[in-house]
């Protein structure tokens, strides 16, 4: 993975550097130590490393905002960082670039519960903001697996998913605010409690930006009474085909789960071995469609879903009977990653979307794929928006297995792509599949996703290097290029 | 001289703006032309008419997606997802007769390009929320893309939503998918009928905010004041003589008929609670996506306000002690529409001051034309903002020939 070469000039400006953020946050809010700065040179994307220039870990909007314009004004690069659990590699640092952490962002700001939101500093995790409110029977409905730990306003930047998505929406669904600092330092508010934004949607394209357009300084998201029940159901099927036709034919009812995973022979068999959750071992493929609710529609759907898996051919059916045996039910889900890992020293977590319909041809092409490159693949879905994540299971210490799961993991999201899908569902692509782009987007395309950049970052200070892999200059993206069209068309329809 | 260009096919849309790039010519970029009263009119000389691209390209049910031109009339959506008993989630309004014209009119592009959303805005999210991908042409001549036909999806900017709510001034759009969803099996609406207006205009908030803080999933939450009631066409409504709030509730039908009877003992203690069953419920909640109680009195201008939920009624009353006005409320009280006489400096000041206390926005989205072009329409922008919408609009149409002037003065 080629990063932008670093600039010697800044390196050498280290010291001065330093003395002006000094002069800006207090003392223990900038970094310089070596070894202090190890503990920030990768973020779940641990397969990259690098020491940044310094870290810089400011307290309030208005040392944000010196900071930046500080930058802006000596031309020093930025990235922003939450709690460094992104999977892409969005929070990478840069030789010459000041990596922003925002942790001392750490509080809810306002539990507003009449107008269902919370207003909360970007640095406090996902989960906390249920903690802050479930007193009141309320939550924070998306839901990344890494819940405990990722903040808000790193969800922001990834347009952040999870279980939960199918029915309640993705982060941008459930975001109203922000308050940002432009990379100039001036500081802007999009949203608020109220319902869609004036002007341009900006918090649109402010989710999902991975760092690269701006700096969030707070948040207001949307927050839902909590439903009265749930259950789940475990659905055991001989084929994926039949576990795919069974998703279909859930939504076709008209039915949207509030979860719908679901996991191939080898995922099972690793969750079951490590967790003991009682799932079937002798099916290829495993569903848990959780329905949740007022409890009389819950048991409604439970008897649509019961009557549905049967039909497409389910050789296993359990229902949760209490709480305790949804959460079992869930137990080998959420530990499926770090089960299957135990079983490989390395793995990396791929993330694709497709549409529905396509699940079994690519499981089918994705076992070819295994086969040629002589790796292991175990995969789990959120099968009911075709969210796929295969994981590559590999040996990093025999040469050459890493660069052989890299390019499994870049087939895998190139057949995505050829079936109608995308590069990444909600892990971003930050430089994980940045070189990748270009299978889903022409040059035009980007360049004018980067026009879009240089209106909030003409210097392309903010986080360079990721996501876009080329890096052009503002000036060239902005200068016309004369098309033909000199001459009106005289054979084109007009009334 | 005003010339009416009517591209055929992409390609020729791609021309079109090419040729108005090289000349520096401004384009008044619509599909039917049926929402050319909100915004400011457009100062161009030649008009770029998508309605000759009506095509619905790829709607696939079992994906939840539908793919169209930008200039396919939405009738033609709708009946073919009726036709698999599937919906837009955002419930598309019809302000046809709001805005003077007929109803049942309007394109896909219009939908996206204003950002429409009805009273299940405040569960299911508006056109933006709903438009995962779309094709355009930008202001530079260039084709390009955004987003894709899957719901997950976080590849590069989602540019869908900046289209979303730009009334064309950045790209003109070719295609555009959104997503949708099975119709709901049931639909029930409880009605609140209060003893005293002056109860409703104090309380209605408070009754809005009970039912959608409760666990009974209300897709849908309005207050119409006694003098809109009376306007309805459902009979529990017009013989209502009082104010009444609805509440909205959707799902299976053992699941709508108990979130409907636990609302009723929630909320009766506020005055006389009835259901309306699915059919009516279409009617009413069609009626207050439509603004159809404000449609009348043409000449008089119509404002649409966005606050915090709780704020709507505050908002209301300020403005109500020195002017008068019809008001009715949707999304919980969050948004608000005004028919007021008069558009003069000191009503301007009143609604965008009251707005401006409790945050949020005030649209002008009806009014005279020469109004249009010299008032603010939508709610000014400060400094910093207006820099960066302009930088944005640079980035896509750097010529500023796309539909010049329709947001701000200027962009």
């Amino acid at each position: 993975m080629l990063m932008p070469k670093p600039d010697e000039g800044t390196i050498a400006k280290r010291d001065e550097i330093i003395r002006a953020m000094q002069s800006i946050v207090s003392d223990e809010g900038v970094i310089t130590d070596k070894e202090e700065l190890r503990a920030y040179d990768c973020d779940g994307l641990m397969a990259y490393k690098q020491v940044p220039l310094i870290v810089v870990l400011p307290e309030s909007t208005a040392e944000v905002s010196k900071v930046l314009k500080y930058c802006f004004e000596n031309d020093v690069k930025i990235v922003p960082r939450g709690s460094g659990t992104g999977l892409s590699g969005g929070a990478l640092p840069l030789a010459d670039g000041i990596t922003l952490g925002l942790g001392k962002f750490n509080k809810v700001l306002d539990t507003d519960f009449e107008n269902r939101c919370v207003v909360t500093q970007p640095g406090v995790t996902n989960l906390a903001i249920t903690h802050a409110v479930q007193h009141k029977g309320f939550y924070y409905a998306p839901d990344p697996s890494s819940q405990i730990a990722c903040s808000i306003g790193g969800n922001i930047a990834e347009n952040s998913g999870g279980v939960h998505s199918l029915k309640y929406g993705l982060t941008t669904n459930n975001v109203m605010g922000v308050e940002m600092v432009l990379m100039s330092g001036e500081v802007i508010r999009l949203g608020g409690k109220h319902l869609d934004s004036q002007g341009y949607d900006l918090l649109g394209v402010i989710t999902g930006s991975e760092g690269l357009l701006g700096v969030i300084t707070e948040v207001t998201v949307r927050i839902l009474t909590a439903p009265e029940t749930a259950k789940a159901v475990l659905l055991g099927f001989d084929t994926s085909e039949q576990a795919g036709d069974c998703v279909a034919a859930v939504i076709s009812a008209g039915i949207i789960p509030g979860g719908m995973e679901m996991m191939d022979t080898f995922a099972i068999q690793a969750a079951e071995e490590f967790v003991n959750a009682g799932y079937p071992l002798d099916v290829e493929a495993l569903l848990i469609i959780e329905l949740d609710g007022p409890e009389v529609e819950v048991e409604y759907l439970i008897g649509q879903v019961n009557k549905i898996a049967k039909d497409t051919g389910a050789v296993h059916v359990k229902i949760s009977q209490s709480e305790e045996e949804r959460l079992t039910f869930w137990s080998g889900r959420k530990a499926a990653f770090p089960a299957v890992g135990r079983l490989s020293p390395d793995y990396i977590c791929m993330d694709g979307t497709i549409p529905r319909g396509k699940l079994s041809e690519v499981l089918r092409e994705m076992n070819k794929l295994s086969k040629k490159y002589d790796l292991r693949v175990a995969n789990v879905f959120h099968a009911g928006d075709g969210n796929l994540h295969p994981l590559i299971l590999f040996d990093a210490n025999n040469p050459g297995e890493f660069e052989r799961a890299e390019n499994f993991g870049s087939d895998i999201l190139r057949l995505c792509v050829s079936v109608g899908g995308v590069l990444t569902g909600e892990h971003g692509v930050g430089i994980e599949k940045r070189d990748l782009m270009g299978e889903m987007f022409t040059e035009d395309d980007m360049k004018q996703q980067q026009r879009l950049k240089c209106a909030f970052d003409p210097n392309q200070l903010l986080n360079p290097g990721k996501v876009y892999p080329t890096l052009h200059r503002c000036a060239e993206l902005g200068r016309m290029h004369v098309h033909k069209g000199g001459v009106k068309f005289p054979d084109l329809p007009r009334f | 001289m005003t010339e009416n260009l009517k591209p055929e096919n992409n390609d020729q849309v791609l021309e079109f703006v090419q040729w108005a790039v090289t000349q520096k010519m401004p384009l008044d970029v619509r599909g039917q032309g049926t929402k050319l009263g909100m915004g400011r009119p457009v100062e161009a000389d030649h008009i770029l008419d998508l309605s000759g691209l009506s095509e619905i390209t790829d709607y696939q049910p079992s994906e939840l997606f539908v793919t169209a031109n930008a200039g396919t009339p939405m009738k033609d959506i709708y009946a073919a997802l009726d036709q698999q008993n599937q919906q837009l989630m955002f419930e598309p309004p019809d302000y046809g007769p709001l805005l003077g014209s007929a109803v049942d009119q309007g394109t896909l592009g219009g939908l996206v390009a204003c950002n429409l959303a009805g009273p299940r805005r405040i569960k299911a999210g508006s056109a933006r929320d709903n438009c995962i991908g779309f094709h355009a042409v930008s202001g530079r001549g260039e084709m390009f893309k955004s987003g894709g036909k899957v719901v997950k999806n976080v590849t590069g900017f989602d540019l869908s939503k900046l289209m979303t709510g730009s009334y064309g001034t950045l790209a003109v759009m070719t295609e555009a998918t959104l997503k949708v969803l099975p119709s709901p099996e049931n639909t029930r609406t409880v009605l609140v009928r209060w003893a005293k207006d002056g109860d409703a205009d104090q309380l209605n908030n408070q009754a809005m905010t009970e039912a959608l803080v409760s666990t009974n999933e209300v897709s849908s939450a309005a207050h119409l004041p006694a003098k809109i009631a009376a306007r309805s066409a459902v009979a529990y409504l017009n013989s209502a003589g009082s104010a009444v709030t609805a509440l909205r509730v959707e799902g299976p039908a053992p699941s709508t008929a108990y979130r409907c009877a636990a609302l009723k003992e929630l909320l009766s203690k506020f005055g006389d609670v009835e259901e309306l069953h699915t059919k009516n419920s279409k009617i009413l909640w069609k009626e207050i996506a439509d603004v159809s109680y404000l449609a009348a009195n043409q000449e008089r201008a119509v404002w649409r306000i966005s606050v915090p939920p709780t704020e709507g009624a505050h908002v209301v009353q300020r403005i109500l002690e020195s002017a008068e006005a019809d008001v009715m409320y949707d999304w919980g009280g969050g948004l608000v529409w005004l028919q007021i006489d008069e558009v003069d400096q000191a009503s301007k000041n009143l609604i965008r001051g009251s707005v401006a206390q409790v945050g949020g926005h005030a649209t002008l989205v009806r009014a005279s034309k020469q109004l249009r072009q010299s008032a603010i329409v939508f709610q000014p922008l400060d400094p910093y903002m207006t820099g960066i919408t302009k930088r944005v609009k640079n980035g896509f149409d750097p010529e500023g020939i796309l539909n010049p002037g329709r947001m701000y003065k200027g962009i």
